[in-house]
């Protein structure tokens, strides 16, 4: 499910609805991302507040705050939080901490008016790419994928040790799994397995590299990196130096032998 | 001097007694050397002089040059010579006459040499390049340009005037052979010669090598100039009057090559203090000349064994030459060995025969023996060549394969000497020493290792996290060189300059030095521990092969494509200065660009431990007698090679940063030196080197560890070897040369003759050193003693690590080569692995306690044991040792922790307690559990320990054997692992204890871990498929739900029809859908399942206000399905309670007519599931009230509390829940 940048208008019927979805959430973020300045200014907060109080006092039913991102083409949630950031600052005199405000908008509930709260609620559930929900559903994504890696490794009969067991002995970095006997998939060494629910696009890549391939890296050697909803194939150029990428679980995979990968 | 030679030459005295007298002290006076005698005083020099003698007599010959006399006598010179001779024309009778033989040489070299040598004073690197540059100037100027200067270069060995003392010169030079300059301006002026500008410039395949000779020069110390007796104010003036024409001249083709040599250095090693800079140059111009190899090789002439002349005096000078080499007198066998070799393959023109004969003529009718010119033809060069080859076969016979090779096929030895020729053909053949060269490295990384990398090592949670992105960048950097050093205009201080000091920064404000030292190092040794040291030219092979594929024809085009891929560490020559190649670059560009004080300091420090922690490795313990030790001697071949070849790195270095500080490009002037060595002479030493060279010669180790203090003398600063603790070193290591150690392997040995023989011509050890008289006195050798860990007389070295470490040594095979015309022969071009061998410690030694009595017995147990025995056991017993205490630590400590754990919870709970004290309450309880670690651990060592040590030893080891060797590792790996925990035990547990508790501080809101582990232990139901749909996809519908129901509610549009707002049978299949998600946990995580729960609550609340505010039949089934699902299946709890938040509230109160029968039911329902306690319920309703709400919404929020806690006090015993809604919804709606 490699996909080829120039070939993606001709291939994206064969191309997977998640896929999609993925690299549709990924533009839409960047489009967020280039825009985040622009709104994230005094002058642009405040004129948001205004605009919410002033709908809320016509009809505080109405889906003020969600109408209004959609007008300005922000991420609801991202204009919650600026409106909340706002209307806490006008509340308590003071800059609101960024735990409170995340936990508001975790639970729209602690929020300490009424139609806010309401307001709040609505852009979350309708934000499709960020918020305390998408975030969720992320996590669980990752999480779910990397259970059924496991599964596999577990099939394979790859002995590994989890994040969580390397988090207990005090590594500072941590892949999914680092696999206790190395093996070598399609020629290549691995010692790591990193699982990315997501679509390896070329600025996640770079992102991802920079703050974690690399770093795996530099601390146990070459590794693979599965992104289940495929791939530029043209990121695929570090193979060489010990990073390889594949959007499904290998299946040519090479064991040392005699070796004590029964254990 | 002259005067032994020409003793020699007239067979007035045997060479054995020439031998004798230089062996002897200068008092000594043995009867037969009654000749010598007198000479006595000159013995030292004598080696220097025999030296230059045959590079001068030679040098007309290997140059292909045009033999007429080419050099002019410089007034100055010969004005300084008369004064040194006329002292000494009393028992110097033919010393003259010997001088007159080699007038061509001799004075116009002097007057070059002035210049020379004037600057040498102040570095040799530079004055060896500008010697060159003015021979070429030279030539240039005076003659034609395109006569370059290869043979001038070869005759202008600077050192040889400085060699052979100014007294001795020339004194007949004048009136025997009128020079051409004879009315040349003394001082100074340009000599002019008649030369022939042959148009040769092209084919000199051999002045490469001969330039590499004449550049490593061997010369006296200016005292010991003066002392035999030349004019110092004459030689300082010539020395002046030169120096100008020096540094004003530079033949132009040279001088742009030098610039381009000189750019491309500059680019490696950008740093001020670059130390390869200077060092690179002068050899380097010299490979680019043996790269013009002309393609006229049918010119060579045809060496011929029946047109020898004066064969007596050549037997005598190769034999005295010899003797010479074989004695160690020569400062580099190697050197002299490839000069050797630059005569075998000498190409004479067939002018030069031509002109041969009419110059054997002259010399024919000179009487002056040593004054003939007895290498005038190429025939003679040939003969001596193959004489002193002969002598030196066992030295020749030692060489990797393909240089003997060359040789067994090389035809003029064929033909001159058919025993040697065949003796090297078997030699050949039997030769097993196939050396390959090393292909650069890619970079790995170090591992991470939790021992010293984790948290626990750092003194803060910042400088952790600090270290963690300095590793990352170290990387980061490591990669970008890996990427681009090699491209053009690349250059390491601009790109990574800042970088690096950015991160020294964050080291330094960290205190992360030592960690990041330690990682410098172990990746240092990780890139770098293949062969690639020593100081080298690598990519000899690759250029070799190019060579051979291209053959010497296309060898203008070889120029070409070496100037466009300039390797950086192709510097050449028998004798290149000290480098960094390959990876190493990286490292030292770090260390000059980091420019970190703290940073260097602990850098040394982890390499002076990690230097004397090799250095003192047992490296063989084998007894040759048995079967097994074919195997274990090439085990300990293989782990001496690596740690020779860590420890070489290693040195290479500490040297580097030791002598950092005090480097500089000239050497400084002597009145600079003075203070500087007075200031220098009183501190000390950061590692001790002479102790451990001492203590190595003692123990007969000094295979191992000179060769790295070598690596480390070689980045000695021009200072240095003047200290007098280096001055110690230096003729501790020349001793070490002129003994005879006969146990010695013969390899070893060579090994060692070699990298000293490259440690004297390094540029800054003083080239007098050497042959310093005083300095070999100084020495007292060291007594050595029987060592159970010598390694000098285990045949330790072979051709491989012998090349590896001394890849210089390729060069002859290079000059072979070139020689064969057109030669096919293979280079072996496989990459070597070396497996490098961990350095592990030996286990400590039982502590000597009042059973010493059992020590004893323990060792004479070992004593008549094969010493395998002892270190498996050791070993044995270092790692159940150690393995028990892991074992302790995750069993025992770990359980007492998440005791501690629970027992902090409830208190942290209960308290806002003082968090120090109430750790140190729970801890203290802990500690006399603790206690059990002992009997734990001793149980650990009594159940492993026997396993290993039977799997470990032979299974033919008798039983008592067997039973003493397992009781002993039991015994000592208990020692081991209770002494470590009965002392650190309290501190272990509170250290993890307080660990856990802080991690339990700082994330409140997660569950804790034992809640987690309760968690996880829910299980799918027997024989789930986990084919339940994901959690994420669940969330995910529900949040789709969720957005409709708001839509419904906020979108006041009027009453809809119930089917058009809930869709009844996709809901219910939606909850069920959840129910088997929840049940299966295999792809469920907490925050999964706490969204769920949340999502759940928001939508039963919204379903609820929806359906009250459209008016549709209440959907009790969904609800009743949801309250299941919240107590069945759900493993989190589920936040009810938000149900009641003023948010989901809020939208009720903005509704006119309000439904509160369904809330009612849900309230029954929640209490009925045990989701929510009745009390509970009624709180939150209370608090409801007491929000603003409007005031018909609270009267009817009124009447619903009392409602509900009206029924909930009547109906204990729980009745049908619906009928009890119905009712309660009549009244809701009765009184609203």
């Amino acid at each position: 499910m490699h996909v080829n940048p120039a070939g993606l208008q001709f291939s994206i019927h064969s191309q997977s609805q998640s896929t999609l979805l993925s690299i549709f959430s990924q533009e839409y973020q960047k489009q967020i991302k280039r825009t985040h300045a622009k709104h994230h200014t005094a002058e642009a907060a405040e004129t948001y507040y205004q605009r919410y109080l002033n709908g809320v006092m016509k009809n505080a039913a109405a889906p003020v705050l969600l109408e209004l991102a959609n007008e300005v083409d922000f991420a609801p949630s991202l204009m919650a939080r600026i409106v909340l950031e706002r209307f806490l600052q006008e509340r308590e005199q003071a800059i609101p901490s960024k735990t409170l405000i995340n936990s508001m908008l975790r639970d729209p509930s602690q929020i300490p008016d009424g139609v806010l709260a309401n307001q709040v609620y609505q852009c979350t559930v309708n934000d499709c790419c960020y918020g305390p929900l998408v975030d969720c559903i992320k996590h669980a994504i990752g999480h779910e994928h990397e259970v059924l890696l496991r599964e596999m490794l577990l099939e394979k009969n790859l002995s590994f040790i989890a994040e969580d067991q390397l988090r207990a002995k005090g590594y500072d970095k941590t892949p999914d799994f680092i696999l206790e006997v190395p093996v070598a998939v399609e020629g290549h060494i691995i010692h790591w397995i990193e699982s990315k629910a997501s679509f390896g696009d070329e600025s996640s890549h770079q992102a991802y590299l920079q703050d974690q391939f690399w770093s795996y890296w530099n601390r146990f050697g070459p590794g693979l990196v599965i992104y289940w909803y495929g791939f530029i194939e043209e990121l695929d150029c570090h193979r060489e130096r010990g990073i390889l990428l594949k959007d499904c679980f290998p299946t040519d995979i090479v064991t040392l032998r005699h070796s004590m990968a029964q254990r | 001097m002259a005067a032994v030679l020409e003793l020699l030459l007239r067979e007035e005295v045997a060479v054995g007694a020439v031998l004798r007298w230089l062996r002897q002290g200068p008092g000594h006076r043995p009867a037969e050397v009654t000749g010598l005698v007198s000479l006595s005083l000159l013995q030292k020099d004598f080696v220097p002089f025999l030296l230059n003698f045959l590079r001068e007599q030679t040098s007309q010959i290997l140059t292909n040059g045009p033999s007429t006399p080419a050099k002019t006598p410089n007034s100055k010179a010969h004005g300084s010579q008369r004064t040194g001779s006329e002292r000494r024309a009393g028992h110097k009778a033919s010393l003259g006459s010997f001088l007159t033989a080699t007038p061509e040489a001799l004075p116009a070299r002097r007057g070059r040499r002035k210049g020379g040598s004037a600057v040498s004073t102040s570095g040799r690197q530079v004055p060896r390049d500008l010697g060159r540059s003015l021979a070429e100037e030279e030539d240039g100027k005076n003659d034609s340009p395109s006569w370059s200067g290869g043979r001038r270069k070869r005759s202008e060995v600077p050192l040889v005037s400085a060699r052979s003392p100014p007294s001795q010169l020339n004194l007949n030079n004048l009136e025997e052979f009128p020079p051409m300059g004879a009315a040349s301006v003394p001082g100074g002026c340009k000599p002019s010669r008649r030369i022939n500008p042959t148009p040769v410039s092209a084919e000199r395949p051999l002045s490469k090598p001969k330039t590499c000779f004449t550049s490593t020069p061997v010369s006296q110390s200016p005292a010991a100039r003066f002392s035999s007796g030349s004019n110092l104010e004459a030689f300082s003036t010539v020395q002046e009057g030169n120096l100008t024409s020096v540094i004003s001249s530079s033949l132009q083709e040279e001088r742009e090559m030098l610039k381009k040599e000189r750019c491309k250095l500059l680019h490696q090693a950008s740093s001020p203090a670059g130390i390869s800079l200077d060092p690179g140059t002068p050899t380097k111009p010299s490979y680019t000349r043996s790269a013009s190899l002309p393609a006229e090789s049918h010119l060579v002439t045809c060496a011929d064994p029946a047109k020898v002349s004066c064969k007596k005096q050549l037997e005598c000078l190769a034999r005295l030459y010899s003797s010479c080499i074989a004695e160690n007198l020569v400062p580099n066998i190697f050197l002299e060995l490839f000069f050797v070799l630059q005569l075998l393959t000498s190409k004479g023109t067939s002018t030069a025969e031509e002109e041969e004969e009419s110059d054997l003529e002259v010399n024919e009718r000179s009487k002056d023996a040593s004054g003939r010119q007895h290498f005038r033809s190429v025939h003679n060069c040939v003969y001596f060549a193959v004489q002193v080859l002969d002598y030196q076969y066992e030295i020749i016979s030692h060489l990797e394969k393909g240089t003997l090779k060359f040789l067994a096929e090389n035809e003029r030895i064929a033909s001159f000497s058919p025993t040697l020729h065949e003796r090297l053909r078997q030699a050949y053949e039997s030769s097993t020493a196939k050396v390959s060269l090393l292909l650069p490295c890619s970079v790995q990384s170090v591992s991470f290792q939790p021992e010293t990398d984790n948290r626990s090592n750092f003194p803060s949670d910042r400088a952790f996290h600090i270290f963690k992105k300095q590793r990352d960048i170290f990387y980061e950097l490591l990669r970008e060189w890996e990427d681009n050093h090699e491209k053009t205009g690349w250059d390491f201080e601009r790109v990574l300059g800042n970088k690096i000091r950015a991160m020294m920064a964050h080291l330094s404000a960290t205190c992360n030095h030592s960690h990041f030292a330690r990682l410098f190092q172990k990746q240092l040794i990780q890139m770098c521990k293949g062969p690639v040291g020593g100081g080298a030219s690598w990519g000899d092979t690759p250029d070799q092969d190019v060579l051979n594929m291209l053959g010497p024809d296309n060898l203008s085009r070889l120029k070409r494509l070496q100037e466009r891929f300039v390797v950086p560490q192709s510097i050449r020559g028998p004798c290149p200065p000290p480098s960094f190649p390959g990876c190493q670059q990286f490292f030292r560009d770090f260390i000059l660009s980091a420019g970190s004080y703290q940073f260097n300091q602990h850098l040394v420090d982890s390499l002076c431990l990690k230097i004397l922690e090799l250095d003192g490795l047992t490296l063989v313990e084998h007894e040759h007698s048995d079967g097994e030790a074919d195997m274990d001697e090439q085990d300990e071949k293989k782990r001496f090679t690596v740690v020779l070849l860590s420890l070489r790195l290693l040195a290479k270095f500490l040297g580097f940063l030791v002598f950092l500080p005090y480097r500089t490009v000239e050497q400084p002037t002597r009145d600079l030196q003075d203070s500087a060595v007075a200031l220098r002479n009183q501190t000390l030493p950061v590692l001790d080197v002479l102790k451990l060279l001492r203590q190595s010669i003692r123990d007969h180790r000094s295979i191992l560890t000179v060769p790295w203090i070598v690596e480390f003398l070689s980045l000695a600063d021009h200072i240095a070897p003047f200290l007098d603790y280096y001055r110690k070193v230096f003729c501790l290591l020349l001793l070490m040369v002129l003994s005879e150690d006969k146990e010695m392997s013969f390899l070893n040995k060579l090994l060692i003759l070699a990298v000293l023989g490259w440690l004297f011509q390094v540029p800054s050890v003083p080239e007098e050193l050497f042959f310093a008289t005083d300095v070999r006195q100084e020495g007292v050798m060291v007594d050595t003693v029987t060592s159970a860990q010598a390694l000098d007389s285990v045949p330790l070295v072979d051709q491989q690590l012998l090349y590896t470490c001394c890849p210089y040594l390729g060069e002859l095979r290079k000059l072979l080569a070139s020689f064969v015309a057109g030669s096919g022969a293979k280079n072996g071009g496989f990459i070597r692995k070396i497996t490098p061998t961990a350095a592990e410690s030996l286990a400590p030694k039982t502590s000597v306690t009042q059973r010493k009595l059992q020590v004893e017995l323990e060792q004479a147990f070992f004593h008549n044991q094969p010493p395998s025995l002892r270190r498996t056991v050791e070993f044995v017993a270092e790692r159940v040792g150690s393995n028990c205490v892991k074992h302790i630590k995750a069993t025992l400590v770990a359980e007492l922790v998440q005791r501690a754990e629970v027992m902090l919870q409830d208190k942290v709970k209960e308290e806002d307690a003082n968090h120090d004290k109430l750790l140190e309450e729970v801890c203290a309880h802990l500690y006399e559990e603790g206690a059990q670690a002992l009997i734990k651990g001793r149980e650990f060592c009594k159940k492993k320990g026997p396993e290993a040590v039977r799997v470990l030893l032979p299974e033919e080891t008798s039983a008592a054997v067997l039973n003493s060797a397992e009781d002993i590792a039991v015994e000592l790996a208990t020692e081991k692992a209770c002494g470590w925990l009965s002392a650190n035990i309290a501190a272990l547990i509170k250290r993890e204890v307080k660990a856990t508790f802080n991690r339990m501080l700082k994330v409140p809101g997660l569950p804790l871990p034992s809640e987690d582990a309760l968690e996880l232990r829910r299980d799918c139901p027997p024989g789930c498929q986990h084919r339940a749909p994901f959690p994420s996809q669940i969330i995910n519908e529900i949040k789709v739900h969720n957005v409709h129901f708001l839509d419904v509610l906020c979108v006041a549009v009027g009453p809809r029809d119930e089917g058009e707002v809930i869709d009844h049978d996709w809901l219910e299949c939606l909850l069920g859908r959840l129910s088997q998600t929840l049940r299966c946990r295999k792809f469920m995580c907490p925050t999964s399942e706490q969204q769920l729960a949340k999502c759940t609550v928001e939508l039963a609340s919204l379903l609820g206000e929806s359906v009250m505010i459209i008016k549709s039949n209440p959907t009790y089934g969904l609800l009743k399905l949801l309250l299941s699902v919240w107590k069945e299946d759900f493993g989190a709890p589920v936040p009810v309670q938000l149900m009641f938040s003023r948010k989901n509230i809020g939208y009720l109160s903005e509704v006119k007519q309000r439904e509160w029968d369904l809330f009612l039911f849900m309230l029954h329902g929640l209490v009925e599931h045990d989701l929510m306690r009745t009390s509970e319920i009624e709180s939150c309703l209370r608090s409801l009230g007491e929000l603003p709400w409007p005031s018909d919404f609270l009267k009817e929020l009124e009447m619903l509390s009392r409602v509900f806690t009206s029924e909930h006090r009547i109906e204990e015993p729980r009745t049908n829940p619906r009928e009890l809604t119905r009712q309660s919804l009549g009244t809701v709606t009765a009184q609203s």
